[in-house]
């Protein structure tokens, strides 16, 4: 499936921000890149509607907002049922004749945290009625705005604060639960996994969340400084370097059918370009722990549920 | 001034029924449901209307309460006019949404069929669900029978959508004896309910600009609705929220009166709804359709020259506390009878409510509390009797010897 939108840097460039500057979002803020590159995508009117998290918090501080299109946000749990109800109004108010407009996208943004645990309730009851909206889920691996507390997208022995790397448990003992993976399985018409490391997969991405009719998924890695523990310069490398070791690979489905994306393609047709996963976690604090003599052996076993989802991801590509 | 009353239908509808009818004729754009006994009948019905074409209404089949309040809010901030319905424990899910839909003013009209909370779990007819629901900045109206409840739904919208208010507003109705119970309804034609509810007006509002734009998500003029607003703003809102309800109280008033022009039926004020109370001694207050019960009761005794009377509370919120000290006047002594309660605490809630008015009246009457038909138990008319035979009682003796009661329940 192709857009038909054809763009180049300085168009993208040129194009306006649909967030202004001067929120508050942290200094190498994830979340805050992606936001501003997948916006990029809009092709035309546009409601957002955000869960509660970091984003909503940051940019909408009562009296300021720096959202220049309508926007709204209700709670934590349920950004797909405002995306529903909001789509819903456009088509009936649109079919009485009280909308000018000729198309109003709706776009839905949410966390780890208002997706994979407490949003997916919602996001599913969304996606299974079919309601013509682009989700973006926001990946910073934890519910980073009330602390660094862990959520279902968290992976494997990460330390968060609801899973510290004790003496006796070395971070998060649960796996990464595969949202995107889920979201195909509910057969809904566009999946994508992207990343804010290669923005322009991720623009073209959101654009066709946004031109496809029905439900559309990205799922976006976004990381985070403050909660992953590095440098507030590397956001962009981090977001490179959990490709290239494909702990977080690029693909879409579309109507259910999956292919490698480019970034995460090249990887598969030269093996020799895949990075040892140990340098994605060597590069992070709250991988830290790992290198211990006790806790050295973890990383292996991370090496190997990496590539263990990689040669599954390549086999549902038809690339074995 | 217009009668049109010549012009209504007799149909047998239940109360669900008829809250299905009425919110069928108010034009309502989008309607995001989940079924829950014993409001299911609306939700049906409704859908029915929807699947024959006979509404021009999207349904939404959400996939919990929660989703549904919150797709009504999210489509009333749109500019769509809203409804849903829901009791008991989907009405307790919806409890965090409440709030956030009456501190984004956003004028969704819901249909509660009263019902107990779990645990036990029980179907049955009870206030505890709506009751705990008072502090949501909701406007509430209680309704006595079916014929009530659809006059009731039409005039939700008309208040709820008023520039003045903007609050959502719930209308109850009791399990079963209202929600399932066949009547004889009296419903207004189509043209006539249009003409009372009107379309939606958007109310206008200053932006982070400065200029005057609709209150409604719309790109030619964006707002931003549900900000974080902290201790610095937080407080003026929740004041604004406070007005909003005195002014319905007024508002309330006027559309009950507008809607007995069109239709010739009102029900006391549109606050209360007194009965025999003008020189009522002794007088019961309750919400709902024990109200029903109590007149019939009232009526026995007024033949024995018992000087009973009722006062039903049909507006709960905004409480129309001046309407009911004005009311109580010359009572000596006043039964509440509460069908829900607040464990703990010495009383049921409407005995709190009005009692707690009636420390500033110049001549405190004596007032006592009989918890009664928790989980649908019945409240028969010979209970009634037992509370009116300790009102003579209390009346004559000017002492209460048991503040707080339960009645009607197993020793």
């Amino acid at each position: 499936m192709d857009s038909t939108w054809k763009f180049t840097t300085r168009d993208i460039a040129e194009k306006a921000d649909l967030l202004m500057p001067g929120h508050r979002a942290c200094a190498g803020c994830g979340p805050a890149v992606a936001y501003r590159q997948i916006l990029k995508a809009a092709r035309g009117p546009i409601i957002a509607t955000n869960a509660t998290g970091c984003m909503e918090v940051v940019t909408t501080i009562y009296p300021y907002t720096a959202w220049k299109i309508p926007y709204i946000h209700t709670a934590f749990e349920n950004v797909a049922a405002n995306a529903a109800g909001i789509e819903t109004a456009l088509k009936v108010m649109k079919r009485k004749n009280r909308i000018k407009h000729g198309s109003i996208d709706v776009i839905a943004f949410a966390g780890d945290g208002g997706t994979y645990d407490i949003g997916i309730q919602a996001l599913s009851g969304a996606a299974e009625r079919g309601h013509n909206f682009l989700y973006v889920l926001y990946d910073n691996e934890a519910y980073m705005n009330t602390g660094i507390q862990r959520s279902g997208g968290t992976p494997h022995c990460a330390w968060t604060t609801t899973s510290p790397a004790g003496r006796v448990i070395p971070g998060k003992p649960e796996f990464k639960k595969p949202i995107s993976h889920i979201m195909v399985a509910h057969s809904i018409p566009y999946v994508a996994t992207g990343s804010l490391a290669y923005w322009r997969d991720l623009i073209v991405k959101a654009r066709k969340g946004l031109e496809v009719e029905g439900p559309a998924f990205l799922h976006a890695l976004a990381p985070c400084p403050r909660g992953w523990r590095y440098d507030t310069s590397k956001t962009v490398e981090m977001a490179r370097l959990a490709v290239e070791t494909c702990v977080f690979p690029l693909w879409e489905a579309v109507d259910s059918e999956y292919s490698l994306s480019a970034p995460s393609k090249v990887i598969a047709l030269k093996p020799e370009r895949k990075k040892p996963v140990k340098e994605y976690l060597k590069s992070q604090g709250r991988f830290r722990h790992l290198f211990t003599p006790e806790n050295e052996h973890i990383t292996d076993e991370i090496q190997e549920i990496v590539d263990k989802r990689w040669k599954l991801l390549l086999k549902k590509c038809g690339m074995s | 001034m217009e009668m049109t009353s010549t012009k209504q239908k007799m149909r047998a509808l239940s109360g669900d029924e008829a809250v299905a009818y009425a919110a069928k004729q108010c034009d309502v754009d989008v309607v995001a449901a989940y079924p829950i006994t014993p409001q299911t009948i609306i939700v049906e019905r409704f859908s029915e209307y929807v699947h024959n074409g006979e509404v021009d209404t999207e349904f939404i089949c959400v996939e919990s309460e929660h989703s549904a309040l919150t797709a009504c809010l999210a489509a009333a901030a749109t500019g769509a006019r809203t409804f849903t319905a829901s009791a008991s424990a989907g009405l307790a899910l919806m409890h965090e949404i409440l709030y956030v839909t009456s501190g984004c003013r956003a004028p969704v009209v819901m249909a509660i069929a009263n019902r107990a909370l779990s645990a036990p779990i029980n179907i049955h007819c009870d206030h505890a669900d709506s009751m705990v629901e008072r502090d949501a900045s909701w406007i509430q109206i209680y309704v006595e029978n079916s014929q009530e409840a659809y006059d009731s739904i039409i005039q939700a919208f008309k208040i709820a959508e008023h520039p003045d208010v903007l609050l959502p507003t719930m209308v109850m109705l009791d399990a079963f004896y209202l929600s399932h119970t066949l009547e004889s309804i009296n419903v207004l034609t189509d043209e006539a309910v249009r003409g009372f509810v009107g379309t939606r007006k958007i109310p206008l509002v200053t932006n982070h600009e400065g200029r005057l734009v609709p209150f409604k998500l719309d790109p030619e003029n964006p707002i931003t609705i549900g900000p974080l607003a902290l201790h610095d703003y937080y407080f003026e809102h929740k004041r604004q929220q406070e007005a909003a309800m005195q002014s319905a109280l007024q508002k309330i008033r006027e559309i009950h009166n507008e809607y007995e022009e069109t239709s010739g039926r009102k029900y006391g004020n549109g606050l209360i709804d007194p009965y025999r109370l003008e020189d009522a001694e002794i007088a019961a207050i309750c919400i709902g359709s024990t109200a029903g019960t109590t007149k019939v009761v009232v009526d026995q005794l007024r033949a024995k020259g018992v000087k009973a009377g009722l006062l039903r509370l049909r507006t709960y919120r905004p409480f129309p506390s001046q309407d009911i000290i004005q009311a109580l006047e010359n009572v000596e002594a006043i039964a509440v009878m509460d069908r829900s309660h607040s464990f703990g605490a010495k009383g049921g809630p409407i005995f709190h409510e009005v009692r707690h008015l009636l420390y500033d009246a110049p001549t405190r009457p004596q007032v006592v509390d009989y918890i009664y038909g928790l989980g649908g138990r019945d409240m028969p008319q010979t209970l009634i009797h037992e509370i009116y035979k300790d009102l003579e009682r209390i009346a004559a003796t000017k002492q209460i010897k048991t503040p707080v009661q339960f009645i009607g329940v197993r020793d």
